[in-house]
């Protein structure tokens, strides 16, 4: 472990990555304690204004601060992504498993059906998804989670057929270790860091994506302050304020740099190659 | 390339097809609409409503349902939009001609930036204009086109005014006009692509600089820039064939989300309107036509892959 963190930081990506990551985490986490004023209290006087010493990023429509908003959404807009990828994760990571144990006819079924489903785009299974579930946040990330499902599934699956292979689990299997032992200590570890890494530049999607239903009007609903709500919000005002529209859109941006560089540090970092 | 081949690509395809037309089907199903009272209003009174219900056959079983839309398929009926009370087809096929512009204008654009682009930093790799090619397109894949393209609108429209913000005009009616309204709407769904794209052809040049082949074309005293077009770019452009294809899900996400923010008629905004509206008939039209559309452009790559490529035999 000591030794992925060592050699993550060496990359300019890895430790880019890693620290925006860290940094948006704990802005995710402390957000609301953090915030200089309460992200909901309006105050009419105090519309459009541009940033200032006492709004540091300015205020909105309804005078509201904006910074105190981009701290209390990053809690909606960061950990509902990473809850989403998280549970696509989990059922792709069950079905491709599940898919390379059982092997054969079946496998080669539910691969196809995979990517049958795949040819949906995410979006618009998200999106057919919401439609049935019904607006909100909590229905959103379940719609990412179910769009997510397919394609970790068919990235476990290769990983899983590739470990089985290795010599290593012959070399388990021969010494006559037991098939628990063998899943859990010899499969799991190498399984575990490819769908890491896919993970992390999924949260980025994720992220894109959740801000995308809301700005859509499908995920998070109003007075949330998630970013893409935001943006969305912010549309009709931007001839008055283009404040209120850059500091949320920048924020979405730059959480998914964040995990984007993170993904592809990782992947470096775990390549052995490099 | 065997016939075997592409009769078992053919068969893959509509597998694909079936699966989506279950998939989407089930959803649509499962939406909390009922088609009668969408036809008749809420005045309607429920001898009506039976009586329609009756007609449209919303009391068979489900299966039964599936079966006859997907007959009505098949034989090219998609039925009637719920919303219009027009036949679908017509509808779907007007809109993804706009939508297919609108693809085909992003992925050329994408095409004539990410290539050179992509070879520039593999060639000048380790140097400055790499740095910033590669961080432009991490930028470039970190801002979702609804973000893109609300910036695009107030650079572009609102304070430079050299673009109109919104709005669609066909081809035929004022070409300079229509393209000119196509422009930001292109250039926010190719942003995206370009920053993927460069970065896959870079990685792939980079290993191929690294080859034997390319070693032995140095040693034998060939100019670098020989080198690089006949050897190098020949193996490492062949895989953005594929690349390319994959991201055309990308763009049919996007599609939807551009045309609603620049209100363009294409099939992207009007499964925004069916879905919105409940409308039935239209969902399931529209998102088995993005599949089609998906499935289609994979199946070609592949096909321009194996004509390109002469060691790869599908079997």
């Amino acid at each position: 472990m000591a030794e992925l963190l060592r050699r993550l930081l060496r990359s300019p990506q890895g430790a880019i990555g890693l620290a925006l990551v860290l940094l948006v985490l704990v802005l995710a986490l402390a957000g609301p304690a953090l915030a200089p004023h309460d992200p909901e209290a309006l105050s009419p006087l105090r519309r459009y204004r541009p940033p200032s010493a006492d709004y540091l990023l300015g205020t909105d429509q309804l005078g509201r601060d904006i910074l105190s908003r981009l701290l209390a959404g990053a809690r909606a807009t960061v950990l509902l992504a990473l809850l989403a990828t998280a549970l696509g994760t989990l059922a792709g990571a069950v079905i491709g498993t599940a898919s390379a144990f059982l092997g054969g006819k079946v496998d080669e079924a539910v691969m196809r059906t995979v990517d049958a489903v795949m040819a949906v785009p995410s979006l618009l299974l998200s999106l057919l998804i919401v439609s049935v579930l019904g607006r909100g946040a909590e229905n959103a990330v379940l719609a990412i989670a179910i769009a997510f499902t397919p394609g970790m599934a068919r990235i476990t699956r290769s990983v899983a057929l590739a470990v089985r292979q290795q010599d290593y689990v012959n070399a388990a299997i021969a010494r006559g270790e037991g098939a628990g032992y063998i899943v859990l200590r010899e499969m799991l570890p190498n399984v575990i860091a490819p769908i890491v890494v896919e993970m992390s530049i999924r949260v980025a999607f994720a992220v894109m994506l959740f801000a995308t239903l809301s700005f859509l009007g499908l995920g998070a609903q109003p007075p949330a302050s998630e970013w893409g709500l935001m943006v969305s919000e912010a549309r009709r005002f931007m001839h008055l304020s283009p404040w209120m529209i850059l500091w949320p859109a920048a924020a979405i941006a730059l959480v998914a740099v964040g995990f984007n560089l993170l993904g592809d540090g990782l992947r470096d970092a775990l390549n052995p190659r490099t | 390339m065997s016939g075997r081949y592409l009769l078992r690509r053919t068969g893959l395809i509509l597998y694909t097809l079936l699966v989506v037309s279950v998939l989407v089907f089930g959803i649509t199903q499962v939406l909390p609409a009922d088609a009668a009272t969408m036809l008749l209003g809420e005045n309607a009174t429920p001898e009506q409503l039976a009586a329609i219900r009756e007609r449209l056959g919303l009391n068979d079983p489900i299966w039964t349902q599936y079966l006859r839309w997907l007959g009505g398929v098949v034989t090219g009926d998609f039925g009637t939009s719920m919303r219009t009370g027009l036949p679908v087809l017509p509808q779907i096929a007007e809109a993804l001609s706009r939508s297919l512009l609108l693809a085909a204008l992003s992925i050329g654009l994408m095409l004539v930036l990410a290539l050179p682009l992509g070879i520039l930093a593999a060639v000048r790799r380790g140097r400055p204009v790499d740095l910033l090619v590669s961080l432009a397109s991490y930028v470039g894949i970190s801002l979702p086109e609804f973000v893109t393209a609300t910036l695009a609108i107030l650079v572009f429209a609102d304070w430079l005014g050299w673009l109109p913000p919104t709005g669609y005009v066909p081809l035929t009616e004022d070409p300079a006009r229509s393209l000119l309204h196509l422009i930001l709407p292109v250039a926010t769904i190719s942003l995206i692509l370009v920053a993927h794209v460069s970065r896959m052809v870079r990685s792939e040049l980079v290993d191929a600089l690294h080859t034997d082949y390319v070693r032995a074309a140095r040693l034998k005293g060939l100019p670098e820039r020989v080198v690089l077009r006949r050897h190098a770019l020949r193996n490492a452009l062949l895989p953005t064939i594929t690349i390319v294809a994959l991201d055309v899900g990308y763009v049919l996400g996007g599609i939807i989300v551009v045309e609603e923010i620049f209100a363009i008629p294409g099939i992207g905004r009007t499964l925004i309107v069916a879905v919105q509206n409940r409308d039935l008939p239209m969902i399931q039209a529209g998102a088995l036509v993005m599949a089609a559309t998906y499935c289609i452009a994979n199946f070609l790559a592949d096909l321009a892959y194996a004509a390109l490529d002469r060691r790869i035999q599908y079997g």
